[in-house]
């Protein structure tokens, strides 16, 4: 009676669809080696951010001291746009390609699989550019202290900035003309993370404790990676119905 | 009392009965605004007594503190009909939400002026990265942002619900946002003249009140035009619709 109803009954890989964090497994392993199989994307982002460096000593002038003092938001800007520059990719191939579309149907929850896709995106245009931030710092004449303050305030404030600009992203990516609308959603949402961030790096310049920075960068990030998801998985449907 | 509200929000959720309702309102509207704003006005630029401090130069306040009260005020209720737009998926939540936009942005721009032209004479300078001021035109980008994504997308309803999310997305954001730049600003210099330090006269209050409430008044008169321009737009092919322009 009511077993041939029973979907185990014909087959048993339908009663058990695969878990949240298989979902999420296969959505970062699955971004990673897209983004390495076009290794031009994966280091574009990185150059962007080493030649905005590179010009503000060219355009403000070589003294050590004012490059000195400029350089928390020389190196906080120029991470904060090649986000921006980076982001518009995030789902657009997906959209493209009709992939979105079965994140959209798969049975794991959307946040679960787009907190994935952030992650490996994060991974693979965000961590480049921290790893060689020291080196930049160095060029900006930054002491050993500061470098270090650079490093910290840019883990925990670029994966706030990533999920930001994917807010936008997600509700841009049905549109064709994606980029510059992303930036003017997303940029004055930048603010708290450029002001903590920065105000981290300057405190350190100034031999000042800096952890208070990093301890409110620390809680914009756990605010983000609680409630964006949901707010990126929103704006996913809406595009993708519309 | 609940049943009445709740009633209240399903028959202005009808486009119709918004459109018929408002536009009974709007005379009386438009009244109180004209009866509020200028006594409120002329009494504030002509006859309130000059500050002990600034001299004349403070009047310009009846404009821009109610501006300034209206652009925050404004965004709140976007965000809040953003998520009727979003919960209950009410067709008149859009349109609403759709219209407060450039009102508010417009405000926003208002204060930050008459903020400008205030500061010259006070403080020397046109522009001073003060926490309110920066504050304020971060929320003017934000408005600019909600309009942007709002043009941007075609079909009105997936326009209406991607505007939504990002006006919450904002709203959640706006205290973050105000609480950081006061405390960069507090890093980077000292507080600025405040105008609370002193208590305000009662003949400088009871004008600055009559403007505010007389601005609450002409914001109500904007957003309804605006929506019923909206409504007649989005509703055009319904039948009152083109009886209305026939009748007209």
């Amino acid at each position: 009676m009511g077993t041939e109803l029973n979907p185990a009954a014909v087959n048993p890989a339908v009663v058990k669809p695969p878990s949240m964090a298989q979902g999420f497994n296969a959505m970062l392993r699955r971004d990673l080696v897209v983004a390495f199989r076009q290794r031009s994307d994966l280091v574009n982002p990185l150059f962007f951010f080493i030649m905005v460096i590179a010009l503000f000593p060219l355009g403000i002038g070589p003294e050590p001291s004012t490059l000195q003092k400029i350089a928390p938001g020389v190196i906080w800007i120029a991470a904060l746009l090649s986000t921006l520059l980076s982001v518009d990719s995030l789902f657009r191939q997906d959209f493209d390609d009709g992939s979105l579309e079965l994140a959209l149907l798969s049975p794991q929850p959307l946040f679960v699989l787009v907190l994935g896709k952030i992650i490996a995106h994060w991974l693979v245009t965000a961590l480049p550019l921290i790893l060689v931030s020291p080196v930049l710092g160095v060029m900006l004449y930054m002491d050993a202290d500061t470098i270090q303050a650079t490093l910290c305030s840019l883990l925990l404030g670029t994966p706030v900035l990533s999920m930001i600009s994917a807010i936008g992203a997600a509700l841009t990516v049905g549109l064709r003309k994606g980029g510059v609308l992303v930036a003017i959603i997303a940029l004055p949402l930048y603010v708290p993370v450029l002001i903590f961030g920065t105000g981290a790096v300057e405190a350190a310049s100034m031999s000042m404790a800096f952890g208070g920075q990093l301890a409110i960068l620390g809680a914009f990030l756990i605010l983000a990676l609680a409630f964006a998801p949901f707010a990126i998985a929103a704006g996913l449907r809406i595009s993708l119905n519309g | 009392m609940f049943a009445t509200i709740k009633r209240l929000y399903h028959q202005f959720g009808s486009p119709r009965y918004f459109y018929d309702m408002t536009g009974k309102m709007l005379p009386w509207l438009i009244a109180g605004a004209v009866l509020l704003i200028i006594p409120g006005i002329v009494w504030g630029l002509a006859f309130a007594p000059p500050d002990y401090l600034q001299g004349n130069s403070y009047r310009i306040m009846y404009i821009h503190v109610p501006a300034a009260s209206l652009a925050m005020g404004a965004y709140v209720m976007m965000a809040v009909a953003g998520v009727v737009v979003l919960v209950w998926r009410m067709k008149m939540a859009e349109m609403v939400a759709r219209s407060i936009a450039p009102i508010g942005a417009s405000f926003a721009f208002l204060c930050l002026i008459t903020g400008a032209i205030w500061g010259k004479p006070t403080w020397g300078t046109w522009w001073v990265w003060d926490a309110r001021l920066t504050s304020m035109l971060i929320l003017l980008f934000l408005y600019i942002g909600v309009m942007a994504l709002n043009m941007a997308i075609e079909n009105a309803q997936s326009a209406a619900r991607a505007t939504a999310v990002l006006s919450i997305v904002g709203a959640v954001n706006i205290p973050i946002i105000k609480y950081s730049v006061e405390w960069w600003n507090t890093l980077h210099q000292p507080a600025s003249i405040s105008m609370t330090s002193s208590s305000m006269a009662t003949e400088m209050l009871i004008p600055l009140l009559l403007c505010i409430f007389g601005f609450y008044f002409l914001f109500a008169v904007l957003l309804i035009m605006a929506t019923r321009c909206e409504i007649l737009q989005r509703e055009q092919r319904s039948n009152w619709v083109r009886q209305l322009v026939e009748n007209n």
